[in-house]
């Protein structure tokens, strides 16, 4: 089928602001939309870039706006979007050049959550695991699914408003610690997600799980740690 | 030369073997870590079945019966002092891994659950062992963060999105490394004592392949540029289940949990092949049985391709046939909600990818390129090996998927690469930061990153005669199709010709970003230049070897030979020509015989 992409280019090395390129080409309903891009690379604008690794929707390189909604650009097809496809860099990061943004503040806000095992007990005395129930093991497992693509942060209105913001990611990161039996950690990031740039920002639009292509349940696993906080408990 | 920095430790690449080795070399020793993708990016991610350890968690299982199986699953060709030494540090780390805060399933008691894994067997039985410790599909995702996360805890300094580009040798000592900045496309020359190359593989050399576009075999290529030998790069594994056409890989976790190929004709074909394992046999193994079934017609509409069947009636059909119990003795039955919960991921994919819900469809599966076995030469301390009686480079290591240790000989088996990584990436490191304490400074040179410039310059100058995406998929093309799962002569000769003629060709390319912020279109030529390097070596390795072994299989010579082939391939880069050395395989507990799964 032939299709139409539409892609916003900025070169800071030669742009005072970006703009739109429109390419057309042949492409098949099942090609992924980074299929798409590689072959406007390769074939027609060497200078076209974008972060993309793994290629199924596993590593996060690749997201970005497509049609107005975020998505990854590996784990998209052709046929899901159809003949006319707008492709944009994420919004409220800034963009370093064409698809390419800043992630720094958003791997600063996700290292403020203290994003590790915090645990000084210790370790059981014959050397193995600790010990972890399937239920236990179960609470926090939607947040270990979190690839750091960022599709979520920067769909958030708050986000937008603020990037000061910690945002979805980062309370995703903080949800799969507080949540884990085995961790002792929990106040020290209930007080991070107090700050003014914390959890008081979330307005429950739902835009971070929609966003979410690991289907993370975003906005409950936010009210779960807003819950933690008002009450002091964690179950 | 501008932008030097100091570190007595630096380690390329940021996967699981790159992360270990910087935690670890950091705790004695000044440490960066520089990577060209962001850490969590790293292709460790996409792994998914598991680590293997003789936990023992749901049945007897011990070391030596998970030595003796990838001594076996090797094909006799990993060197034996070195499978001992991971198979016994297994259970450590896997156990520090969970210490760390991995996320592991667990079994209803709370320990480590685990699975069944190809080629992993109650060595007195020979049935399937539960030997792999997972976390639901996503193992590899959750031991790269969880390795992250540890770096962040203990401040490791990383450089992101920096890509190497040269090596750099005084005296024969490493002397450090110079790379590339992404974001400004500075050049940057890293003055270190000890460096650890941890960079990955290299599977985007063929066509169709489960590998992530990173996997261009940078840090093997860099190392073979400078004249370090690259060790059996004729063995590549090819993994029996990716999505059709795609690539992307269907964990054999899946068989793991019941699941069965099924040919054209609605038959499980594994019995043939494998009467005992069956559909857990070892990759090199079930890569060739589907292939054979393909050839012979019984494709799936007579195409290249057959299904891989988890449906729960199909299962459990199969489970009673073949007398599969529950660790309790029950028998063995898998429901719809089982399947959602073990395989998460390989679900998303197949309905993402291929509109098919694996619950109540077949998937269709075909080989794809997984694993590359062969790598930059080391011994079990991670320590760069040159020649056949154990000279090192100082200062010099690597460790994961770029090198050849060797535990994986001829064919890997699966969740031994996660193990590769952790275990190895941690000696790795520990070997790389006692080693700087001691040694002296080497004198940098003042033009370090001379060589590097001029290899971008000729990028940006070439006559443009060619263009890098069509050289890179014409040599994809010609590596999977005469460089794949069955070899002959005439194939692979033609495919090392094709190869040089694409290399000469590369010499016109010419890159028509000029600018330096992100100039990905340098970059992945560049990386082009690698892919062509490393491919050659693959062809020409695999053409000198006159056996079939593991993952190396030969219509003209169908046998594996030991009388004159029970040895590795030492490929070095002399003067512009290609030289072929040998060195023995280290045989301590298991003298080769027949393989039979």
């Amino acid at each position: 089928m032939e299709i139409t992409v539409k892609i916003f280019r900025y070169n800071p090395e030669k742009d005072q602001r970006g703009n739109y390129v429109t390419y057309k080409l042949e492409a098949d309903p099942n090609d992924r939309v980074l299929d798409v891009l590689e072959y406007i690379k390769g074939k027609t604008d060497g200078a076209l870039s974008f972060r993309r690794s793994c290629a199924h929707g596993v590593c996060g390189s690749d997201a970005m706006r497509i049609n107005g909604r975020n998505r990854l650009a590996c784990k998209v097809l052709v046929r899901d979007v159809g003949a006319d496809i707008t492709i944009e860099p994420l919004l409220g990061m800034k963009v370093v050049k064409d698809l390419i943004v800043d992630m720094e503040p958003f791997f600063d806000n996700y290292k403020k959550m203290k994003p590790y095992l915090i645990n000084d007990s210790p370790l059981p005395e014959n050397g193995r695991e600790r010990l972890q129930s399937p239920e236990q093991r179960a609470r926090f497992d939607e947040a270990t699914k979190c690839i750091l693509c960022a599709a979520c942060t920067t769909s958030c209105p708050s986000f937008w408003a603020s990037d000061q913001y910690f945002g979805p990611a980062a309370f995703v990161a903080a949800h799969r610690f507080v949540f884990d039996s085995r961790d002792e950690g929990a106040s020290q990031r209930l007080m991070v997600l107090a700050e003014t740039d914390g959890t008081v920002r979330c307005h429950t639009a739902y835009n971070c799980t929609e966003a979410c292509p690991r289907e993370i349940q975003i906005t409950k696993a936010i009210g779960e740690l807003k819950m933690a906080m008002m009450t002091g408990k964690i179950d | 030369m501008a932008n030097v920095h100091q570190f007595e430790v630096i380690v390329v690449g940021a996967g699981g073997a790159g992360l270990m080795a910087g935690l670890y070399a950091s705790k004695s020793a000044k440490t960066a870590v520089i990577s060209k993708l962001y850490p969590t990016r790293s292709h460790t991610g996409a792994a998914q079945g598991g680590i293997s350890a003789a936990l023992g968690n749901y049945e007897e299982d011990k070391p030596e019966w998970h030595m003796y199986d990838t001594v076996k699953g090797s094909d006799y060709l990993g060197d034996q002092d070195a499978i001992e030494f991971m198979c016994n540090e297994a259970i450590n780390a896997v156990l520090e891994l969970e210490h760390m805060g991995l996320p592991f399933d667990r079994t209803p008691d709370g320990r480590i659950s685990q699975r069944p894994f190809g080629g992993h067997t109650n060595v007195e039985t020979g049935k399937p062992v539960r030997r792999a410790a997972h976390a639901a599909d996503r193992t590899g995702h959750m031991i790269l963060q969880t390795l992250y996360q540890q770096c962040i805890k203990n401040n490791v300094s990383f450089f992101d999105e920096y890509q190497v580009v040269d090596f750099i040798m005084v005296d024969g000592k490493a002397s450090g490394i110079v790379a590339i900045e992404l974001a400004t496309g500075e050049m940057h020359t890293f003055h270190a004592k000890a460096i650890v190359f941890a960079t990955g593989g290299h599977g985007r050399i063929f066509e169709v392949t489960s590998n992530a576009y990173a996997y261009t075999g940078d840090g093997a290529a860099v190392l073979y540029r400078r004249g370090i030998p690259l060790e059996d790069m004729e063995f590549f594994q090819f993994h029996p289940t990716g999505i059709y056409k795609l690539g992307i890989l269907i964990t054999e976790g899946v068989r793991g949990e019941g699941g069965v190929l099924i040919n054209g004709k609605g038959e499980r074909f594994m019995p043939k092949y494998a009467p005992s394992v069956k559909d857990l046999a070892s990759r090199d193994v079930v890569s060739r049985a589907i292939l054979t079934e393909i050839k012979e017609g019984r494709g799936v509409d007579g195409k290249n391709y057959v299904y891989l069947d988890i449906r729960p009636e199909t299962v459990n059909k199969f489970a009673k046939e073949d007398g599969r119990t529950n660790p309790d003795g029950s028998p063995y039955n898998l429901t719809a909600d089982a399947v959602l919960k073990k395989i998460p991921d390989i679900i998303d994919f197949c309905r993402v990818y291929l509109g098919v819900d694996p619950v109540t469809q077949m998937m269709p599966i075909q080989p794809t390129a997984h694993y590359t076995m062969g790598g930059i030469p080391t011994n079990k301390f991670g320590e760069v090996v040159v020649d056949d009686k154990g000279a090192t480079v100082p200062g010099l290591y690597a460790a994961g998927e770029c090198a050849c240790v060797s535990v994986h000989g001829a064919n890997r088996l699966g969740t031994n690469s996660l193990l590769d990584i952790v275990v190895f990436g941690k000696h790795a490191g520990l070997k790389a930061a006692e080693y700087a304490k001691s040694a002296e400074w080497t004198n940098l040179p003042q033009d370090a990153d001379s060589a590097a410039r001029s290899e971008f310059e000729a990028l940006r100058n070439g006559s443009g005669k060619e263009n890098a995406f069509d050289l890179s998929n014409e040599m994809k093309s010609a590596m999977f199709r005469d460089v794949g799962i069955y070899r002959s002569e005439k194939e692979m000769q033609s495919a090392v010709e094709k190869v040089r003629e694409l290399q000469a060709r590369y010499k016109e390319v010419r890159v028509s970003d000029t600018g330096k912020i992100f100039n990905t279109e340098l970059l992945n030529a560049w990386e082009l230049g690698n892919m062509l390097a490393v491919a050659e070596v693959v062809a020409v390795s695999a053409l000198n070897r006159k056996e079939s072994r593991g993952g190396h299989s030969r219509e003209d010579y169908p046998e594996r030979d030991d009388a004159n082939w029970l040895k590795h391939t030492l490929v070095t880069k002399k003067d512009g020509k290609i030289e072929i050395n040998y060195k023995p395989v280290v045989i301590t507990k298991h003298q080769p015989k027949a393989r039979i799964y």
